[in-house]
């Protein structure tokens, strides 16, 4: 609590300053003054604006845009664009393979997101309850995975889940557990699950730890004076406290569930169990690239970022008040 | 995608003689309009090679080579170049089953005039996919990529077993490999290969697409295909083959130590081979695909493509003029064949063709029966909607192989139908059945 005034001084020169030295232009410039901050935004809006506005509008042009094939459709002239209204809406939503889509990313997000968020919280709180020397290497290793994009990950977890080059097999079989295709059907979610709780751990585990470092020590000699165990310590205060972060990872898991593509992606060759829609970002994917109907793309892609929207902002509205609330 | 890793594994790895770039090829002559410059997207290692040899014998066409990713990545980029009205190059090499998806968005332009007249110099089946059967030349034929049968001659030896002449022989080899070895199989069925499973439909007599005036046909449903679907799914549910995927490191290992005996293939497959599988070099022999009908031998392809002059050239005449010299001349094909590693299209380019590719060393006949596969494609119309199809097949048999029941492998064809058909209707083509 100290260096709060610290940090204001120079501020509080600097408004001082304001008045003395720059009594009479401060009226000359006022109209100046009134465009300035649009200046200084400018940049940031040009490229809001070029690179996100821009396209989420053309995206949400194109989802009501279709191709008309007149004839063969060989030869120039036999495509045209037209309005579609809203059927690229209806055939998404219709799609026989969008429903079971969501459903499958429904049950990777009930495994994922609670075990990769209580493995975190663990990991987090037992570096901090720690506080040895090997915490720094510790948590090191386990935010390095996070470090290894996507697809690498997937690679190398699908070299470890192919029976024939697998060691996790090898070590299985020679404890006589036999050995499961994890690329089966029965396996597929799970083994894809687990490279998200793999690659995903370490971040949400450094959030959190960030946040219960900057707990004041106090807090935990007091509760100790009163006798509270560390486990105590940890429930009744750590985690109250740190409620905010888990809020927010929590949204962030949540985002990255509703837009798991990398790992399946690159898992599918190696499986018949992943279809080419096996999540809705796939869908999309499959529809622009494979199919060449960006149209139909396009709608399902705004489906997917309205759903985003309304369950982040849902869950923020129905949880976050109440965590926001503790920090005060 | 994975045809350009099949091209990059056969250049890389066939070390065939490369000394003949002292070309003493006569100028083929070119407009009088002054020097022209020619872009040409390719994924075929060391074309460029081979460009340097007509570079240098036509000063006024200069011909730039553009390496792209492959098949499946170039079309991307070259339908997005079309659509945005500019940036597309002036010469493209464009699967066959590609060709009608890039004509329909009138991407190729048609070159009837300039190379209307090669017609005789190609296989019937390589020369229907580049007009789709109509009066115009949208490509010329480059390289072909008939079907053929791999086998792992030691294991046949071992076992008394032939070459398999029909495709119950091959059942039936398939059968008593496995139940001599429980580790060892014949082949798999892959459902991520749209490709070859497309090669044997043709080979049964099937033309998934078809056109009768200017409505288009759609028959992946049919007797032909459906003998196919149930003839592997009948071997997936005894257990005789199996039923994973190709082209993954499972199936690597398995071709390198012995457990996976033969392979259902192209032209092509010794580069693959000798790059997934180089410790068994010498053991593979050659054969001509297992036949329905022994009176009447057939045969599919899996892969091969063409030379195309895309819409937006300025210089379409030098463009096929470029492509016409690159895939008929006896110097380009030599060039092709020994650089770039292709088995060309052009039907007489046996002299270009003399010694078999080095994983096969022992094998003197391989082009010998490689042109023989050659000569009995069976003629087949790729459809507007080739992407279509291809995923509907990837995800219906990717679960009827998982399933393991043959009545699944029949099913999934009428989903592959259905959908093909949905999604022409849905563009607005006239689809008949």
């Amino acid at each position: 609590m100290t260096t709060v005034p610290a940090i204001e001084q120079p501020a509080t020169e600097r408004s001082a300053a304001v008045p003395t030295a720059a009594g009479r232009p401060r009226r000359r410039s006022h109209s100046r003054r009134a465009g300035t901050p649009y200046a200084f935004l400018a940049p940031a809006i040009v490229l809001f604006v070029a690179f996100l506005g821009a396209p989420i509008v053309y995206a949400a042009y194109l989802s009501l845009r279709k191709v008309k094939v007149s004839g063969l459709g060989l030869g120039s002239g036999s495509r045209t664009e037209i309005w579609a209204g809203l059927s690229n809406y209806a055939r998404s939503l219709t799609d026989p393979e969008f429903l079971p889509s969501v459903g499958r990313i429904g049950a990777y997000g009930l495994i994922v997101v609670p075990v990769m968020l209580g493995l975190a919280l663990l990991f987090a709180l037992l570096l901090d309850a720690g506080r040895t020397k090997v915490g720094g290497f510790t948590r090191t290793a386990i935010f390095l995975p996070y470090a290894v994009p996507a697809v690498v990950a997937s690679l190398l977890w699908g070299f470890l889940y192919l029976p024939r080059v697998s060691p996790i097999n090898d070590v299985l079989e020679g404890i006589g557990v036999g050995s499961p295709n994890l690329l089966g059907s029965s396996w597929i979610l799970y083994a894809v699950a687990n490279i998200a709780v793999w690659g995903g751990t370490g971040f949400n585990m450094i959030v959190l730890y960030t946040a219960l470092k900057a707990i004041p020590q106090d807090m935990y000699e007091a509760a100790r004076l009163d006798g509270a165990t560390e486990i105590q310590i940890a429930w009744r205060i750590k985690i109250p406290i740190i409620a905010p972060s888990m809020v927010m990872t929590f949204v962030f898991s949540l985002i990255a569930t509703l837009q798991v593509f990398a790992e399946p992606m690159t898992l599918r060759p190696l499986s018949n169990t992943i279809s080419s829609t096996w999540t809705p970002l796939m869908k999309v994917y499959r529809d622009a690239f494979t199919r060449d109907d960006i149209y139909s793309a396009a709608a399902t892609s705004v489906i997917i970022a309205l759903a985003t929207f309304a369950l982040s902002f849902g869950f923020l509205k129905l949880v976050g008040s109440r965590a926001f609330r503790q920090e005060d | 995608m994975k045809k350009a890793l099949v091209g990059v594994f056969a250049a890389s790895l066939l070390l065939l003689a490369s000394g003949c770039s002292g070309s003493d090829d006569s100028d083929t002559g070119s407009d009088a309009g002054g020097k022209v410059d020619l872009t040409y997207w390719t994924w075929t290692p060391n074309m460029d090679k081979v460009v340097e040899t007509w570079n240098a014998a036509n000063p006024n066409i200069h011909v730039t080579v553009n390496k792209q990713d492959g098949g499946d990545p170039a079309v991307t980029k070259l339908l997005t170049a079309i659509k945005a009205g500019s940036g597309a190059p002036d010469v493209m090499q464009a699967e066959y089953q590609k060709v009608p998806t890039l004509v329909s968005a009138d991407a190729l332009a048609d070159i009837k005039d300039e190379a209307g007249s090669l017609k005789d110099k190609f296989p019937e089946s390589n020369w229907n996919s580049v007009t789709l059967g109509g009066d115009s030349v949208y490509a010329v034929p480059q390289d072909n990529a008939p079907l053929m049968f791999f086998y792992r001659k030691d294991v046949f030896d071992k076992l008394k077993i032939a070459a398999p002449k029909t495709w119950d022989d091959y059942a039936a080899a398939a059968k008593k490999i496995h139940a001599a070895n429980a580790k060892q199989y014949l082949g798999t069925f892959s459902a991520t290969d749209a490709g070859l499973f497309t090669g044997l439909a043709q080979q049964a007599g099937a033309s998934w697409w078809g056109i009768n005036g200017d409505t288009w046909s759609v028959n992946i449903n049919d007797a032909a295909t459906q003998k196919v679907a149930g003839y592997w799914g009948g071997l997936v549910q005894e257990g005789s083959v199996l039923n994973t995927p190709m082209y993954t490191p499972e199936w690597n290992a398995a071709l390198n130590d012995g457990t996976q005996v033969g392979w259902v293939s192209a032209v092509w497959a010794p580069g693959v081979l000798e790059g997934n599988a180089a410790s068994t070099k010498g053991k593979w022999a050659a054969a001509p695909m297992p036949q329905w009908d022994t009176a009447a031998p057939k045969t599919g392809n899996w892969g091969g493509s063409a030379t195309a002059v895309t819409t937006q050239s300025k210089h379409p005449k030098q463009a096929a003029q470029f492509i016409q010299w690159l895939n008929t001349d006896p110097a380009a094909i030599k060039l092709l064949a020994s650089q770039a590693n292709v088995y060309p299209a052009a039907i007489d380019s046996s002299a270009a063709l003399t010694s078999p590719p080095a994983f096969f060393a022992d094998q003197a006949d391989f082009y010998t029966l490689a042109s023989d596969a050659a000569k009995i494609g069976n003629p087949f119309t790729y459809g507007p909607n080739v992407n279509v199809a291809y995923s509907a097949f990837n995800d219906a048999f990717g679960k009827a192989a998982e399933s393991k029941q043959s009545a699944q492998f029949t099913a999934a064809l009428a989903t592959m139908q259905s959908q093909t058909v949905d999604d022409m209707k849905n563009s607005g083509f006239k689809v008949a059945g």
